[in-house]
């Protein structure tokens, strides 16, 4: 641990790392830095790297360049110090499915050589809510419990740093607010959490998000940063017809992004002058009510996804 | 499709399309050959699997074995025992690779499989036929194979009688003026059921064993268990042993069972050590999961283990002297054959059961089993990849 005193309120911080599969570059260039006892959202739509800068962060794959550490340890030589202290839950259920709740969390505590596995899975079978089912197969649990299980089997060994690959994926609400209160829970008592999700809601529950699409990591500070980053203005448009203004708005100069927000529709644009021009036929048409909104994060980022398709195309 | 075509009513109905089972076979079939063509292995294994066997078959697989090696222990040194050891050696049948000066080295040679014959000329043996006193030449085999030793056996006595009268060593053609004693050892019966049955607990074993193990890695890496697994702090070495260790286990029941079922319902002795068979079973056990386990790090999914494992298997059958007498095959098939965990084990087995071999005797294939683990085990945890590139 004398490498992690260096840093001693730095988590993570890596430079420059990229990945490429075949030919295919996933993630580029990408450096990101997390503090210690934040809760990190990683956010972005699928295939545009999450996964494999996750992996890369543990040691599961190999940068093809770039450098950086990982509570102190060096990602490239430190692997299997990296792996004794930190959590990885990944996104496919890993766990035995043909092993019993019991059975996979004592595997994993005797894995991490955490003195007396039984009473360390007793103890967290407790923890998870789970008694009574401390004998059913993995396999057969229910999507949340599933999901419970493995951020148990992930917390068990004590890690200083979690990494949770899309943990919410297909849980449902009830299960996804638990999981988020026992997140910050852990976040309190000191442990790192690195989350990475498609939820705009979770989004908003993590201390710090980056945003990354196309291998690229595209923004990152807080909510209210990322926000404000980007610079843009928003119309929230009420009344009739809405349906065919947002198809006769989109493309039209200034206009960036249009999307229907149920009975609203956003209406947003980098250039504000332009968008400005655009809009003021149909503001003063009538029929409609506009006004001026703060972006929604999910506003900014598929604005920030739409921007950097054009430049991979 | 645009808006008014999702109206109710006004899709057409759909008629079925003409010729709808050859198509959808058509589809199935153009599908199954992108997939089989992509799928390397199962690619190579329809052309190397026929030829493989043709070859072996073919070439390797000498049911009337000729060049048997044979020991030569001289009593005395005459130009009569000279000739006929000539005599014999010209028949094809043996050749003689050692020449040995005392009886319990002649044993040794045989208790170790390192000769399939010994041939004696006792001491005064020239004398005795001048004198017409009709001494005995020795001939002892080793029967456990009665296949390999059977057909030198059946010809021995016309043999040497006509090529005697080739080289015009000894008259009278009807009064042969000494007799070939013939012994065949530890399997005086010639019953080849002392000789499979043995054989099968090495064959049985092989074939379990390689499964096993040959699953266990692609199955967590089928089954997604592998990411976590990866992440977790374990070494290869580790995960390689935790994956053996339980099947030595399941290994050494299965050697019991056939080797008990083998003893009580077939008959077949345990002439040596118990538990020097017991040792060894479980270093050929061992050896046939590490090479398993080998297979599991260098194939892609549990299908193409399966196809691994068959294809080590059929050498191990054919090869092995399971099937074929070892001894009969050219020397390229047995450079093969040495190389097969399988092939040891079957001496070692034989040579326990029924000739009461001792470790001395069976040190070679006891250490030729050990290297095999040893490579299998080092190429399984150099190739066991420990990150998910």
């Amino acid at each position: 641990m004398t490498d992690a005193s260096a840093a001693p309120d730095i988590a993570i911080e890596v430079k420059g790392l990229t990945k490429s599969f075949n030919g295919r570059e996933v993630v580029h260039d990408l450096s990101m830095q997390v503090k210690r006892g934040s809760i990190y959202g990683f956010l972005g739509p699928n295939g545009s790297g999450k996964t494999t800068t996750i992996r890369m962060l543990c040691g599961l794959l190999t940068p093809d360049s770039g450098e950086g550490t990982c509570l102190g340890y060096d990602i490239r030589r430190d692997a299997d110090k990296i792996k004794r202290q930190v959590g990885y839950m990944t996104q496919r259920f890993s766990l035995y499915q043909d092993l019993s709740v019991r059975e996979n969390l004592e595997f994993v505590a005797r894995l991490y050589g955490v003195p007396n596995a039984r009473a360390a899975a007793r103890e967290m079978i407790e923890r998870l809510g789970l008694s009574g089912r401390e004998e059913q197969l993995a396999g057969e649990l229910s999507g949340g419990w599933k999901q419970r299980l493995a951020l148990g089997a992930c917390t068990l060994p004590n890690p200083q740093l979690l990494l949770l690959d899309e943990p919410t994926a297909g849980v449902d609400p009830k299960a996804r607010r638990d999981f988020w209160n026992e997140i910050h829970g852990l976040a309190a008592d000191g442990l790192t959490v690195l989350v990475s999700t498609h939820y705009m809601d979770e989004a908003e529950r993590c201390h710090e998000i980056a945003y990354i699409a196309y291998g690229t990591l595209l923004a990152h500070g807080t909510v209210d940063e990322v926000i404000a980053q980007s610079a843009l203005a928003t119309w929230v448009v009420t009344g009739d017809g809405l349906g065919a203004l947002a198809h006769e708005l989109a493309g039209k100069p200034g206009v960036d992004m249009v999307a229907p927000f149920g009975t609203s529709l956003h209406v947003s644009g980098r250039d504000h002058a332009a968008l400005e021009a655009t809009l003021a036929p149909y503001r003063s048409g009538g029929g409609q009510h506009w006004q001026h909104g703060a972006p929604s994060l999910e506003d900014v980022f598929i604005e920030l996804m739409s921007r950097t398709k054009d430049n991979f195309q | 499709m645009s808006a008014t075509d999702r109206g109710a009513g006004r899709i057409p109905p759909v008629k079925p399309p003409r010729f709808g089972f050859l198509r959808r076979t058509y589809a199935m079939l153009a599908k199954e050959l992108i997939q089989l063509r992509r799928d390397r292995l199962t690619f190579a294994m329809i052309v190397v699997i026929p030829v493989m066997q043709l070859l072996l078959f073919g070439y390797a697989i000498n049911t009337t074995p000729r060049h048997l090696p044979t020991a030569v222990l001289l009593q005395e040194d005459s130009d009569l025992g000279r000739s006929i050891l000539k005599a014999l050696e010209n028949t094809a049948y043996f050749k003689f690779v050692h020449e040995v000066q005392s009886v319990e080295e002649f044993d040794n040679l045989l208790l170790s499989g390192k000769v399939l014959f010994g041939v004696e000329i006792p001491r005064g043996f020239e004398r005795a036929v001048r004198r017409g006193e009709k001494p005995a030449l020795l001939v002892a085999a080793d029967a456990t194979d009665p296949v390999a030793a059977g057909s030198a056996m059946s010809a021995l006595g016309q043999i040497v009688q006509t090529a005697l009268e080739h080289d015009r060593v000894a008259g009278d053609p009807g009064n042969p003026p000494f007799e070939i004693r013939a012994h065949a050892r530890y399997n005086p019966a010639a019953s080849s059921r002392l000789n499979i049955v043995p054989g099968l607990v090495g064959t049985i074993l092989t074939m379990t064993m390689l499964i096993f193990t040959a699953l266990s890695v692609t199955r967590e890496i089928e089954r997604g268990t592998m990411e976590n697994l990866l992440a977790m702090p374990i070494t290869p070495v580790e995960v390689m042993l935790g994956k053996i260790l339980p099947y030595v286990g399941v290994g050494f029941i299965q050697a019991s069972l056939i080797l008990g079922i083998g003893v009580l319902l077939f008959g077949v002795p345990l002439r040596g050590s118990l538990p020097m068979l017991a040792a060894l079973s479980t270093l050929f056990i061992t050896t046939n999961l590490a090479i398993g386990y080998t297979f599991s790090t260098l194939v892609q999914n549990q299908l193409q283990a399966m196809q691994a494992s068959m294809m080590f298997f059929l050498p191990s059958i054919l090869l092995s002297g399971f099937m074929f007498p070892f001894a009969g095959m050219p020397i390229w098939a047995q450079y093969l054959g040495e190389c097969l965990p399988l092939t040891h084990y079957l001496r070692i087995v034989r040579a326990i059961m029924l000739k009461g071999s001792t470790l001395e005797n069976l040190r070679y294939d006891a250490l030729a089993l050990a290297a095999l683990m040893l490579i299998a085990m080092t190429i399984a945890v150099t190739r066991f990849r420990r990150t998910l590139d």
